[in-house]
């Protein structure tokens, strides 16, 4: 327990520091929201002054910072200029449809990558191992932005799939399974490019953590009793191999995060990636350092997990821990 | 380094698209913003050796092409006139660099007609030709982003594994909070920060700037840990024993062990960052309108009609694989080399 506590701090403090690091880039940066309003002739400057002061952005580094933290205090995250609300409600139903978004496509990433992955590292001449490895070769050749593109013309010609925002207007008001389905149908398209994007990466972890467990002497061993192929394969082998994979489940988070704000912009899906974007155009910056620090929170609580998974997984951290 | 197949391939490939990009204004036979409004969208342009009478040419040709009358964006030939392709054609005149002016193209037909091997955009602009410019904004934006990115970190580094002590807790700390950020959220944020409307100029060096920057971590880590080990040689400490100073320990016995992770993580690092400067032109945050970047030509692919009329306008995207492809194969070899 002490090694978590131990985790949890330093989470914290790298959470302490990105929205240090945050404001000292926001000091150093020309303009704000209220300069653009300075351009427009019909607002005088005395205005443009007052609104600044009302807002506290006339304040220097410090105070800007404390009276931030006190808003997070009171579960605010600051205030958005451009929507004139605070920063938290706007930023929770958008983390709720990332989550949604990245936790199916993860998910699905590594139920397709694990059997696949023990599958071409058991038999690394036979053809499915060749055209793994070939098309996760010509997969991680192609960038994400050129996947979710493609992805999208494919979805809107075929008109198979459903495109923009997470439900259709008709079927907003409708409840229960109609509703789920509704929802799944337009999770469709993103989900699968992120998990196509995803996939090489790990697929490749996979088959070399497995092909390091397959060569080691107790898989002989076992060969050597009868047991049978699969069974070594996957009762064996796999939980032996799974260690390398499990901290990689916590670092594939980051990837995975940086690929779904693109799909979520090009697909339309309403989560913080469009909610970015817009605020970076309005030059929003409470909303700006508000997503930074939710997609650095998403990370951060992904690599405790793998991290809990990992202490639950192998019993020589969980001694090393407890020492 | 022994040369081997495995590792000039990929070189070679990569050496011919930077020449020809870099020799746009000779292989493109027309600029970047000549418009002709009346051909928008059209598609890439045929090439003909059996003309409308049947008879076989041995110099392949196109035909003029019109508007199809009262069809919306359709175009057909008017297979009256033959334009021959010429090569080493004489068009619209250009410099390369400040020395060389020439008019000369390496390939071109005669005016009314055109030739659009890529087809065209919204304006009647060549897509090949806005291709191999945007090759030189968006090819040499990653380029020099990644030597940035690699000399802020290399000094960082060594600094911080030569010198060690506070120094080395500082920068490494400083490098853990920018590794911990997912890192295009990194990027936007930082991009977010910096003003929006600027010229495409001051936007290149910009977007250099904030790529070049964002990404320095990684290699310092590597640069500290190579440096770390180094410094403990027995050749070092003898050198030290003998009065050298710390410049010279540097460059004399540091830098030159750096070399293998630099060259990995360049081979690494250029794809990421020529992808990281076609996703911010795409989102209109990187170069704008008139020149082209391959990412604002793959941003006309936001507008329905682009997307699902207009295969074409794919191609910017599609020159990324075979390059990522290149750059792929060579970070393999050379992480192979680095760990043999």
């Amino acid at each position: 327990m002490r090694y978590f506590g131990l985790r949890m701090g330093q989470a914290l403090l790298l959470l302490v520091g990105v929205s240090l690091l945050s404001f000292v880039f926001l000091q150093l940066a020309p303009g704000d929201f209220f300069s653009e309003m300075r351009l427009n002739p019909q607002v005088s400057s005395e205005t443009v002054d007052s609104l600044r002061q009302q807002y506290g952005l006339d304040r220097p580094l410090p105070v800007r910072y404390w009276r931030w933290l006190r808003s997070v205090a009171h579960g605010e995250l600051g205030f958005s200029f451009a929507y004139n609300s605070p920063v938290a409600p706007l930023l929770g139903v958008r983390a709720r449809n990332t989550l949604l978004l990245t936790s199916m496509a993860t998910f699905l990433a590594w139920s397709a990558a694990i059997p696949l992955g023990v599958l071409s590292a058991a038999s690394p001449q036979g053809w499915l191992a060749r055209s793994c490895s070939l098309g996760s070769a010509t997969l991680l050749a192609t960038p994400d932005l050129l996947l979710a593109l493609a992805g999208l013309m494919f979805a809107v010609r075929s008109g198979w799939l459903r495109i923009g925002g997470m439900a259709s207007a008709e079927i907003d008001a409708a409840q229960g399974w109609l509703r789920i389905r509704d929802v799944a149908s337009h999770l469709l398209a993103p989900v699968t490019v992120l998990v196509l994007g995803s996939l090489p990466i790990l697929l490749r972890h996979t088959t070399s953590a497995m092909r390091e467990a397959l060569a080691s002497p107790f898989v002989s061993a076992a060969r050597a009793h009868g047991i049978g192929r699969t069974r070594i394969l996957f009762r064996h082998a796999l939980p032996a191999a799974m260690n390398p994979l499990v901290s990689l489940m916590g670092a594939s988070l980051a990837s995975l995060l940086s690929a779904s704000l693109l799909v979520e912009v090009v697909m339309g899906w309403p989560g913080i990636g469009p909610l970015l974007l817009e605020a970076i155009l309005n030059r929003d910056l409470y909303v700006v350092i508000g997503v930074v620090m939710l997609s650095t929170f998403f990370l951060v609580a992904g690599m405790l997990t793998a991290d809990l998974l990992l202490f639950v997984a192998d019993p020589r951290i969980r001694r090393e821990g407890l020492a | 380094m022994r040369a081997s197949p495995r590792l000039w391939l990929p070189a070679l490939c990569l050496g011919t698209v930077h020449v020809v990009v870099l020799l746009a204004a000779f292989f493109a036979p027309y600029d970047y913003s000549e418009q002709d409004r009346s051909l928008p969208f059209a598609p890439p342009t045929r090439i003909h050796f059996v003309d409308a009478q049947d008879r076989f040419h041995f110099q392949p040709f196109v035909y003029r092409r019109v508007e199809h009358a009262g069809q919306f964006r359709g175009y057909e030939e008017v297979t009256e006139t033959r334009y021959p392709i010429r090569f080493f054609f004489h068009g619209a005149a250009y410099r390369l660099g400040s020395l060389l002016s020439s008019d000369r193209h390496l390939f071109g037909v005669e005016m009314p007609a055109r030739i659009s091997l890529m087809g065209t955009d919204a304006y009647g602009r060549d897509v090949f030709s806005r291709l191999l410019y945007g090759g030189q904004i968006s090819l040499f934006a990653g380029l020099l982003a990644t030597t940035l990115s690699l000399l802020a970190g290399t000094s960082l580094g060594i600094m911080a594994g030569f010198y060690g002590t506070w120094l080395d807790a500082a920068i490494m700390r400083l490098a853990e909070l920018f590794l911990a950020l997912p890192w295009l959220y990194l990027l936007f944020a930082i991009r977010a920060f910096l003003p929006l409307h600027i010229s495409p100029a001051q936007a290149f060096l910009l977007v250099i700037a904030v790529i070049g920057l964002v990404g320095w971590a990684r290699p310092a880590r590597l640069v500290r840990g190579v440096a770390l080990s180094a410094r403990e040689r027995a050749y070092v400490r003898a050198a030290r024993g003998f009065g050298a100073s710390d410049l010279y320990l540097l460059r004399r016995h540091i830098l030159p062990q750096t070399q293998g992770v630099i060259f990995t993580q360049a081979a690494l690092l250029i794809p990421q960052y020529v992808l990281a400067e076609v996703t911010l032109s795409f989102l209109g945050l990187g170069i704008g309108e008139p020149v082209p970047s391959w990412g604002s030509m793959l941003a006309s692919l936001q507008q329905y009609h682009v997307l699902v009329g207009c295969w074409w306008m794919f191609f910017p995207g599609l020159m990324l694989i075979p390059i990522f492809m290149s750059y792929g194969q060579l970070s393999d070899v050379l992480q192979e080399r680095l760990q043999s």
